[in-house]
Parts: C-alpha cells; sequence; structure tokens
C-alpha cells in the first residue's frame, strides 16, 4: 500500500513526512516525527493527554488521521515554550507542583493555552469546565487549576504592562 | 484484508461517486464516533472519505429563512457563533454539552445525527426547531425532517451513496424559543440518561400558539411527542399545562432498563425534563429576541 505525502506545518514550521492512509496524528506525531511530548492516555477521546491545535482548535489526536493534517497547522506541546523560555502557563504548573507522574500534563498544557487563547480572563468555574476533558489521576486538581488561573493572572499583567 | 484507504474529495459529487463506488466506504466528518468504533471494531470500512474539505458541508450561513449548518462543522465553531447561539440557545446548548472542548473541536452535527444514538443530544433541538435534513445521493438532493432520519440505534434512511449535506433550520418565528435539558449522574462528559428538547410560540398575552416536544434516550430513535406539544398549545404554560405535557412525555417513553437507568426511573425523569424545558423555552421566549 503506497504510503501517504503529508505537508503541514507543525510547531511554526514547514514539515512533511509520509503516513499510512489510516494512522492516527498522534502515531504519526510519536512514531514518525519523534515529538513524544504527545501521550496516549486512552487513545478514543477521553482523557485528553493527546491533545493538540489543530488550525488553532483544540482537538484530540488519537481521532484525527494523519492524512487530515496535509495543509493544515498543528501545534504541539513541544511548540509552547519560546526555547528555553517556558509558557506561563508550564512555569506555574512547576512552581503550584500540579504534576506528579506528568503524563497528562502535555495535554493540560495545550488546553489550557486553547482555553486562555480564547477567554485570557476566565473564572475558576470555566477553567474546571474547560479543562474537564483533560484527566488527571495522580493530583487530583486543585493545584492544576491553581495553575491556570495563576497563569492567566500573569500573562494579563504582562499584557497591560 | 486490504487496508482502508483514505480519500479527501473536495466536491459533493467527487465525494458520492467514491461512496457509491465502494460499499464498504464510510463518510468521515469530527471521527469522534467513527474512529473510536475502527479502533474497537475488527471489521475496518474499505475507505474513509473525509469531509471537511468540501466547502459546502463546513461553515454557517443564517438568512432570512433559516441557519444552513453544514453537515461537517465542528461543535465549537457553532457553539462560538452569536447568532446561532441567539435564535436557537437550546439547540446550541445542546451542541455545548457534547463530550469535552476537545471532542468539540472535531465532532460535529451532521455526525450526531448519522450516528443515530437514541441518546444524540442535538437531534432532539433539532426536531423541535423543524430541522430538515438536505441529502444528496445518486439520485439528486432530496430533504427529510430530522426526526425522520433515524430508524433504530445506529441506522439511518440514508442508503449507498448518500450525503447528509447540510442541515436546515428554519428562523424562529417572534416569541418563539427552544430549550434542551438532560439527566446525566455526573456534571459533564457523559451520555444523557433522558433528555428533553422543547421549543414554543407565544402571542403578545404569553398564551402558547405552537410547541414541538421530543424526548431523548428512551426510545430507539429520538421521539418527537405531538401529544405533548398538544398539552402546552392553547395554554399559559401553566402548573396543569406542564404536568400534562410532562405525563405524555413519559407516556410516549418506551425505554431500555441498562446501568445508566431503569425503565421507570427513565420515564419519571423524561416527564420532569420535559416540564422544565418548557419553563425555560417559555420565559426565553417573552423577553425580546
Amino acid at each position: 500500500m503506497t504510503k501517504l505525502h503529508i505537508k503541514t506545518i507543525l510547531n511554526s514550521e514547514p514539515v512533511e513526512f509520509l503516513c499510512e492512509p489510516v494512522e492516527t496524528l498522534l502515531d504519526a506525531l510519536r512514531d514518525r516525527l519523534n515529538l513524544t511530548g504527545t501521550k496516549e492516555g486512552c487513545a478514543t477521546g477521553d482523557c485528553g493527554a493527546c491533545s493538540v491545535l489543530l488550525n488553532r482548535r483544540l482537538v484530540p489526536s488519537c481521532l484525527v488521521l494523519a492524512a487530515e493534517i496535509d495543509g493544515q497547522d498543528v501545534l504541539t506541546i513541544e511548540g509552547i515554550a519560546q526555547g528555553e523560555t517556558l509558557h506561563p502557563i508550564q512555569q506555574k504548573l512547576l512552581e503550584h507542583a500540579a504534576l506528579q507522574c506528568g503524563i497528562c500534563t502535555p495535554g493540560f498544557v495545550v488546553s489550557a493555552k486553547a482555553l486562555l487563547d480564547q477567554n485570557p480572563n476566565p473564572t475558576e468555574e470555566e477553567a474546571r469546565y474547560w479543562l474537564a476533558g483533560n484527566l488527571c489521576r495522580c493530583t487530583g486538581y486543585d493545584k492544576i487549576i491553581r495553575a491556570v488561573m495563576d497563569a492567566a493572572e500573569s500573562m494579563r499583567s504582562d499584557e497591560t504592562q | 484484508m486490504q487496508p482502508t484507504r483514505f480519500e479527501a474529495p473536495t466536491t459533493v459529487a467527487d465525494a458520492i461517486r467514491l461512496m457509491q463506488a465502494e460499499p464498504g466506504a464510510k463518510a468521515l466528518a469530527g471521527g469522534t464516533d467513527l474512529l473510536v468504533q475502527y479502533r474497537m471494531e475488527s471489521r475496518r470500512p474499505a475507505s474513509f472519505i473525509d469531509l471537511k474539505r468540501i466547502p459546502e458541508l463546513v461553515g454557517i450561513t443564517i438568512d432570512r429563512k433559516h441557519m444552513r449548518l453544514g453537515a461537517a462543522t465542528a461543535a465549537a465553531v457553532i457553539c462560538e457563533h452569536p447568532e446561532a447561539k441567539r435564535f436557537w440557545p437550546g439547540l446550541v446548548e445542546a451542541i455545548h454539552l457534547i463530550g469535552s472542548a476537545q471532542i468539540q473541536g472535531r465532532g460535529t452535527v451532521g455526525g450526531n445525527l448519522c450516528n443515530a444514538s437514541p441518546a444524540a443530544d442535538t437531534t432532539g433541538p433539532l426536531i423541535v426547531n423543524r430541522a430538515r435534513a438536505v441529502i444528496v445521493g445518486p439520485q439528486g438532493e432530496r430533504t427529510v425532517n430530522v426526526e425522520d432520519v433515524s430508524v433504530s440505534p445506529g441506522q439511518t434512511v440514508l442508503g449507498r451513496g448518500d450525503l447528509l449535506v447540510a442541515l436546515l433550520v428554519p428562523c424562529p418565528a417572534p416569541r418563539t424559543a427552544d430549550a434542551y435539558l438532560r439527566l446525566i449522574p455526573r456534571t459533564e462528559m457523559d451520555i444523557a440518561v433522558a433528555g428533553a428538547a422543547v421549543s414554543v410560540t407565544l402571542d403578545e398575552l404569553g398564551l402558547c400558539t405552537a410547541s414541538r416536544v421530543a424526548i431523548t434516550a428512551v426510545a430507539p430513535t429520538v421521539l418527537l411527542v405531538p401529544e405533548a406539544a398538544r398539552a402546552l398549545i392553547g395554554s399559559h404554560l401553566d402548573d396543569e399545562a406542564l404536568r400534562l405535557a410532562g405525563a405524555a412525555a413519559s407516556a410516549a417513553a418506551r425505554p431500555i432498563d441498562d446501568k445508566r437507568g431503569t425503565n421507570s426511573y427513565r420515564r419519571t425523569v423524561v416527564g420532569v425534563l420535559t416540564r422544565r424545558a418548557t419553563t425555560i423555552a417559555g420565559r426565553r421566549a417573552s423577553l425580546p429576541m
């Protein structure tokens, strides 16, 4: 079976790769492009560990075919920090010790970024509802929510400075 | 076994040709049901036909007569549309109840309808808003009332080569509004145990002149319940009318017993949800749009 030739913008860089006709974006990211920051949890769209932004919209990469991203724009966890400088969401997750095993963390970062991109000043309730599609089995959610709310606040104050 | 192929046609005609040529072809919209089924089942479709590169299938247009929802428009896109929210608050709330933010970034209303689950949250609100499904097939185009699309769990009236292209939702008459409520044991991220969608039209004095009621997850398909609507029409949505409408919804329900709820619980709850959704729709209809 001939493989498909996919051209995409991945983390702001043009990327080309070959994939099977039916292969998930998650598998292509991890196994072909060596971007293993995106995690596989359930592989059925329930846990949020594989969250990425497709054309700036939050999607589960386990339910996207790699073939579908031809010509589209994809942002993964690897594209969120600016070089060595962590994104405020990443920094605040560290400061609040809002992770233990870390498998859910990349998904939470991507999902929280999608929230704050469209709503820089969410209520705690809005943040909890938005992040309901990301499951964490270690910390409970309070620390994660506090980190995200804190990140939102620091990003707003950076904006005004 | 042949591996599954992937096609991404850019016209409706090409999509239909591909689906007609291959009995095992599956139309792929958001993939939130289809790709999960693909993983779970040993049966493999011959091909996935991605619909999202066909312009007619993606996007929302509203004119004076109706809203046209491209069948492959992502749920999140609809939820962000200010006019959709204003004119069809119940429908948009139902769309916003589906899965997570991630799932709403992929899942579509057209897919929700074609997946034909009895618990599909968006189908009831489409039905009470008198939405029609635009289906194009080898024989040309036809429109089918949304209540007639699903025939049993997982089964629709779509034949080989048929494609759901769009949903047409008529613009509401003055003082008309909808509402949708469902019961789940959690606050979100779950499948309805029971649901009720209601649309009401009021006159200047608050008398109900038209109504539609549809109930979810209490029968093999989402059911339109004309008896419940009749109980509301001619009333001021007073307690007695609400009680009769709820009783009619409970009487029309023929639910299964399963881990989500027993038959009698679902029957009871669907009556309560019908009353409450009617109250919300009535309040919305009495406010300026």
